[in-house]
């Protein structure tokens, strides 16, 4: 093992996140949902407004395990609890990543609990990575 | 609206291989704001163990994806497409993905229940490459919102 314990914080990141980067995305992930840059067809839908790919934010959740850089990506998985809501402006949506170790398993792997916020809500549940370390 | 329960179980065998390239990988590291020298710099990448740059942890979803936009839009299924959002996802990581791999894509119908209104659809996928070495094992819920439900689910 490499010392890592129950209860170690990953160094957590903010990421914003702006109509560019979803649109930017919908072209790297070949996900041209409208949900995901067409306000209109958003609000005719019952959003509140275009809201960022549920794979972008748990994407940008996963790179808090793979910037600590400690073993070899397992599983990894999460739920969409939350929309983030990404208004039509520079400023966009504010995300803040954050990650801890939940377990510390005899067979060498590391469970960490992941959580990613927008305006002070978590937006993704039961977001888990297992690492082999 | 419900789904029609019949596709519960129905297996889609890989019908194209996607081939990974390295432009694309690049794009996608990105995308997710993410450029790690083994995704982008085949020699670094290379000094790391892989063949050749290594794909980013939800790189899958490409492939993924367009299996299930080709499933859901199948009429007889009877899956409101605008109402639809994304409920879950996990990723089982066999082998990294690197540059070069051609991968196919096995997608089996796990579930389909209806639920406070919602309906929901569970995919399985099994990606290997072409010559049968597993990449991941992915797994996807979907869920199309009541008309009347907000938007209080998915992403």
């Amino acid at each position: 093992m490499s010392g890592v314990q129950v209860g170690d914080v990953l160094p957590g990141i903010e990421v914003r996140v702006t109509r560019r980067d979803l649109v930017r995305y919908a072209g790297a992930a070949l996900d041209f949902n409208p949900i995901h840059w067409n306000e209109a067809f958003a609000r005719e839908v019952g959003l509140p407004d275009v809201i960022a790919h549920g794979m972008l934010t748990m994407a940008l959740a996963g790179r808090v395990v793979t910037d600590w850089g400690v073993g070899e990506l397992v599983s990894y998985s999460a739920r969409f609890t939350r929309p983030v809501v990404v208004p039509n402006d520079e400023v966009g949506a504010l995300l803040e990543l954050s990650g801890k170790v939940g377990a510390v398993h005899e067979d060498g792997t590391v469970r960490v609990n992941l959580d990613a916020k927008f305006e002070g809500k978590s937006v993704l549940g039961k977001a888990i990575a297992i690492l082999r370390v | 609206m419900a789904l029609d329960q019949s596709f519960e179980g129905r297996e889609y065998p890989p019908d194209t291989v996607y081939e990974v390239g390295r432009e694309k990988i690049r794009e996608f590291a990105e995308a997710i704001g993410d450029l790690r020298p083994e995704y982008v710099d085949p020699e670094a990448a290379r000094a790391a163990g892989y063949a050749d740059v290594v794909a980013p942890p939800t790189f899958t979803m490409i492939v993924n994806l367009a299996v299930i936009n080709r499933i859901v839009n199948d009429p007889e299924l009877g899956l409101d497409y605008s109402r639809m959002v994304h409920g879950d996802q996990g990723f089982e990581y066999h082998r990294p993905i690197v540059a070069g791999d051609r991968l196919v894509v096995r997608t089996t119908i796990e579930k389909i229940m209806s639920r406070a209104g919602n309906d929901f659809i569970n995919f399985r996928a099994d990606v290997v490459t072409e010559a049968g070495e597993p990449r991941a094992t992915t797994r996807a819920q979907l869920v199309v919102r009541d008309a009347d439900a907000g938007a209080e689910v998915g992403a």
